[in-house]
């Protein structure tokens, strides 16, 4: 029996995920004075950026809806499963 | 005057494992004999407590180093082994060595052309997660090598190796014995060693195969002399004394030529005793015993577990100048200070530094020594040297008393301390207090600042502390301060505010009390408020305006009271909206939400605009204020509080009733089939969700019927609509009726089989059946009642009992992950190790304790810049 196709990423409680470019990532990097390795971090096979394609290395910026602040970004390093 | 200059300084630490020639190096006898002493008591050369190990009787001196008792920390000896003898701790060392290398040539596994690239592969590994990372790939590693059954360097057929736990290895059925596994592991080079992660410089693997054992110092073993001038030797030496002597009847049986069964059943005995020796918890071997069957405590279990080294003695501190005793309430004391029994005042002391300007005060300290108090227990001379105070010695001390002495004097009031109650769960568990020196044997603090500590009066002990030096107390008290921990961290309110009777007192004072001059004069004294300026000249004042007098006169608040609706017309009529202006209250009541802990903003509003120190005061007057308006009134509950008219009871009796005709007739139509379902429920469900409906609507009407007709100036309600105690549903349970009693959800539904009790008919599914209480519990409970109230009673007692270990833990797991956790200045929340978890503390990077109520009032900040 064929599951049907399930789009977590219109799911209500997933927030958006997009992948920035390289002059963000520069930027992001240069704001906390971090390196790759001191970010939190999301496998490449995570369901919510399967669709992005992304490769390791690459970093996701993440738009949540918060409570607290009304609207939030989180960043994540793509790590290897 | 300046610390010890440095002379060598640490590099660099390299953990290592000791090899046998360091063994030998690095001891200074070597043990060949199981006796201990000889006829004279005198310790035997060549034995376990050769005098050469060090020194354990006064009097006698170490023939290694030549010191004393307590100044020679000991020395090592060794033994040697008639066989060498796995060391129990590197056996799965040993184990891997042997699957991964060759048993002809010594080398790994691996082709000599791909070593490199396993190297590499480790070393990313490690470089993207850590030494974790490195061990859990190396491993993966090891198992793909074990089945490897060709040597790619010597092109020689492998076997497979099997471990019989613990200590024996076994390849084709034949042992291999620790003598050829040490051959084996000799041949391992160094370089194919850094593949496991073994630094061969430090660790030869073949130095896991013991060939002599070192011999700790007896220093670590001291034998304590009995009453009776027997000896008793540490378990250490009983053990010690087990493997010299095993390893000297092997020794004679090699020498003798015995048979080979022999030797290797003693072989296996010393090995057993090594082990033991190690570990005695070994899972596979029985615990080596004392005569008496308890087993010995051998050196893993001085170091392992809660009651090992590590976490009884280094991580655990024990400290002086504390004390602890049951706590009582004292609401007459201030917020910010503790009482403490004159005892204990007696027994802890502060030091005090001897000035030119305050010997004469400090002398009279001495002079009156430490039984009459204020005195003083100690006097301590600028080079350390304690001195006890005593009759005797008095005067002498004060003869000899100059600047530089510190004199140890009893605490007296005004005195810094911290006062603790365990949980400690958060930083409000410890706060700073000023002593108070009180009568009797308990501490005393005032029930306003319980709510902190999480404290009660009913045999709840605390603790106290007293810092002893100048730095500590200064950082207790800008730290530390009852004041400084007015507002919560958790939520930005204050944690602190008025309890039980302060809320009543104020919530009757505020609502409707009128008092006369004389008498207003008298309860604002009374409650230490000494600026009465701001009372007009009248002659009558309402509670309102007396309650006023305790506030700052520009302070203005707008706040709801607890019965608050929304509708503005019933608010008026029940002065529920709080309306401060320039320092008097104008209308609404000071209820739970306005004065009650974690609740309401008035006491926000007045740390925030007037600071702590002016809050805990105005704070501590109306707390007192309620209770004198209390002792003025006189005020307490009592039975008849709950009686209703008899309208009243037959209007409860008639919605009972009621309800039990309707549970009647959905039960007769459940027998007859008739119910109709909920979607997605069995008809059985539907009955007892609709049952259960009927009888929490009825229970909940006669709480309105109480409600209703219940006196509204009857002490008991008035406890409960101030906030101070209880409410509608306790007074609907005392005077209407008790209602359903509930497991899991359901109605009761176990006992016996088809019912709940053997007065039931099987199958009863009526309210009585099922644990409905139909009546109050001034009425009293019928049997089967009281037995389905104690049923649900039981259970959350168990409940209660069982969770609370249960969270504990968790919140200690919780703590213990995330103790590192700091906001860094950029905003953002890192852990130790520089990792990002947060990149906005809290999504909106707002301390909360700055906060109100976890809110900014943005309308006032704007308000309050534009003035200024």
């Amino acid at each position: 029996m064929a599951t049907p196709k399930f789009d977590v990423t219109k799911h209500i409680l997933v927030p958006k995920h997009t992948i920035i470019s390289e002059r963000e990532r520069k930027q992001v990097l240069e704001k906390y004075n971090i390196t790759y390795k001191e970010l939190p971090k999301i496998l490449v096979n995570d369901s919510a950026i399967k669709h992005l394609k992304p490769k390791v290395g690459d970093i996701v910026k993440i738009v949540r809806a918060s409570l607290t602040a009304g609207e939030t970004i989180y960043y994540r390093g793509v790590i290897n499963a | 005057m300046m610390g010890p200059s440095i002379h060598k300084k640490v590099d660099s630490i390299v953990f290592g494992v000791f090899s046998p020639k360091i063994i030998k190096k690095m001891s200074s006898a070597k043990v060949v004999t199981p006796e201990l002493y000889d006829k004279e008591g005198y310790p035997v050369d060549g034995g376990l407590m050769d005098i050469r190990l060090g020194v354990i009787d006064p009097g006698l001196r170490c023939k290694t180093c030549g010191q004393k008792l307590k100044e020679c920390t000991g020395h090592f000896g060794y033994i040697e082994l008639a066989r060498p003898v796995i060391h129990y701790n590197f056996v799965s060392t040993v184990l891997t060595l042997l699957r991964s290398t060759c048993r002809e040539c010594g080398r790994v596994l691996i082709p000599k052309n791909k070593i490199d690239s396993y190297a590499k592969v480790l070393d990313q590994a490690e470089q993207e997660g850590g030494i974790s990372a490195r061990r859990s790939k190396i491993k993966e590693i090891i198992t793909t090598l074990r089945t490897t059954n060709k040597c790619p360097w010597c092109k020689s057929r492998q076997q497979k190796v099997v471990i019989e736990k613990p200590t024996s290895f076994y390849e084709n059925e034949k042992r291999i014995t620790p003598i050829e596994a040490r051959a084996r592991l000799e041949k391992v080079p160094d370089e194919d060693c850094m593949l496991f992660g073994i630094n061969a410089k430090a660790f030869r693997p073949e130095w896991s195969v013991l060939t002599v054992l070192p011999i700790p110092p007896v220093t670590m073993r001291p034998s304590i002399t009995l009453e009776s001038g027997e000896r008793s030797e540490d378990d250490l030496t009983h053990k010690l004394g087990d493997i010299v002597r095993i390893n000297q009847r092997l020794f004679e049986n090699i020498n003798a030529g015995a048979p080979e069964i022999i030797i290797e059943d003693l072989w296996d005995l010393l090995q057993y005793h090594i082990t033991t020796f190690f570990d005695n918890a070994v899972a596979q071997l029985p615990p080596a015993r004392h005569r008496s069957g308890q087993p010995l405590k051998t050196i893993s279990a001085r170091i392992k577990s809660k009651e090992g080294r590590i976490r009884h003695n280094l991580a655990g501190k024990r400290t002086n100048f504390s004390a602890r005793t049951v706590i009582s309430p004292d609401p007459m004391i201030d917020l910010d200070e503790v009482g403490i029994p004159i005892i204990v005042a007696m027994k802890l002391s502060v030091p005090e530094k001897v000035t030119e300007w305050n010997a004469e005060y400090l002398k009279k300290f001495i002079d009156r020594g430490p039984k009459k108090y204020p005195g003083a227990n100690y006097v301590v001379r600028p080079d350390g040297k304690k001195k006890k105070i005593t009759d005797e010695t008095k005067e002498q001390v004060i003869e000899e008393l100059q600047p530089g002495y510190s004199v140890e004097r009893h605490l007296m009031d005004g005195d810094i301390a911290i006062f603790n109650r365990q949980p400690s769960l958060h930083r409000m568990s410890m706060m700073c207090h000023r002593i108070r020196v009180l009568p009797n044997k308990t501490f005393r603090l005032n029930p306003a600042v319980c709510a902190p500590y999480n404290a009660d009066f009913d045999g709840d002990e605390m603790n106290l502390h007293v810092p002893q030096t100048e730095e500590a107390r200064i950082e207790a008290e800008i730290l530390m301060q009852v004041k400084t921990q007015l507002i919560s961290p958790r939520y930005g309110l204050s944690i602190i505010g008025c309890i039980q009777d302060a809320i009543t007192g104020n919530y009757l004072l505020t609502k409707a009390l009128n008092f006369s001059r004389e008498e207003a004069v008298e309860l604002l004294l009374a409650a230490r408020e000494n600026d009465l300026s701001s009372l007009s000249n009248k002659q009558k004042f309402s509670g309102k305006e007396i309650f006023s007098v305790l506030l700052p006169t520009d302070f203005n608040f707008e706040g709801k009271s607890k019965g608050f609706t929304g509708d503005e017309k019933v608010d008026m009529k029940n002065d529920t909206v709080v309306v401060i202006k320039k320092g008097q209250l104008e209308s609404g009541i000071m209820d739970k939400a306005n004065l009650g802990e974690g609740s309401g903003l008035m006491l926000r509003n007045l740390v925030k605009q007037y600071g702590e120190q002016k809050a805990i005061e105005i704070l501590g007057k109306i707390f007192r204020l309620g209770i004198e308006v209390l002792l003025k009134l006189g005020f307490s509950c009592c039975l008849h509080d709950t009686d209703m008219p008899k309208e009243a009871r037959e209007e409860i009796e008639n919605t009972l009733s009621k309800a039990y005709e309707d549970v009647d007739e959905m039960i007769a139509q459940f027998n007859e089939g008739k119910l109709e379902a909920f979607p997605g429920r069995s008809v059985e469900e539907t009955l007892e969700l609709k049952i259960l409906e009927r009888l929490n609507g009825a229970r909940n009407k006669t709480g309105g019927i109480v409600g209703d007709f219940a006196q509204k100036d009857s002490s008991t309600i008035i406890m409960a609509n101030s906030g101070a105690r209880g409410n509608p549903l306790n007074l609907a349970q005392m005077a209407g009726c008790v209602g359903q009693q509930a497991l899991r959800g359901k109605r009761i539904d176990l006992g016996y089989s088809g019912r709940t009790l053997s007065a039931f008919k099987k199958g009863d599914l009526s309210p009585d059946s099922r644990g409905f209480i139909r009546n109050s519990f001034k009425k009293g409970l019928a049997p089967h009642e009281f037995f389905f109230g104690a049923m649900t009673g039981r259970d959350s007692l168990m409940d209660t009992a069982l969770r609370t270990p249960k969270s504990g833990y968790l919140y200690r797991r919780l703590a213990n992950a995330m103790q590192d956790v700091k906001i860094e200045y950029d905003e953002s929340v890192r852990d130790a190790t520089g990792n990002v978890i947060q990149f906005n503390y809290g999504e909106d990077n707002l301390d909360v304790s700055k906060t109100e109520g976890g809110k900014l009032n943005v309308q006032r900040i704007i308000k309050s810049v534009l003035k200024a």
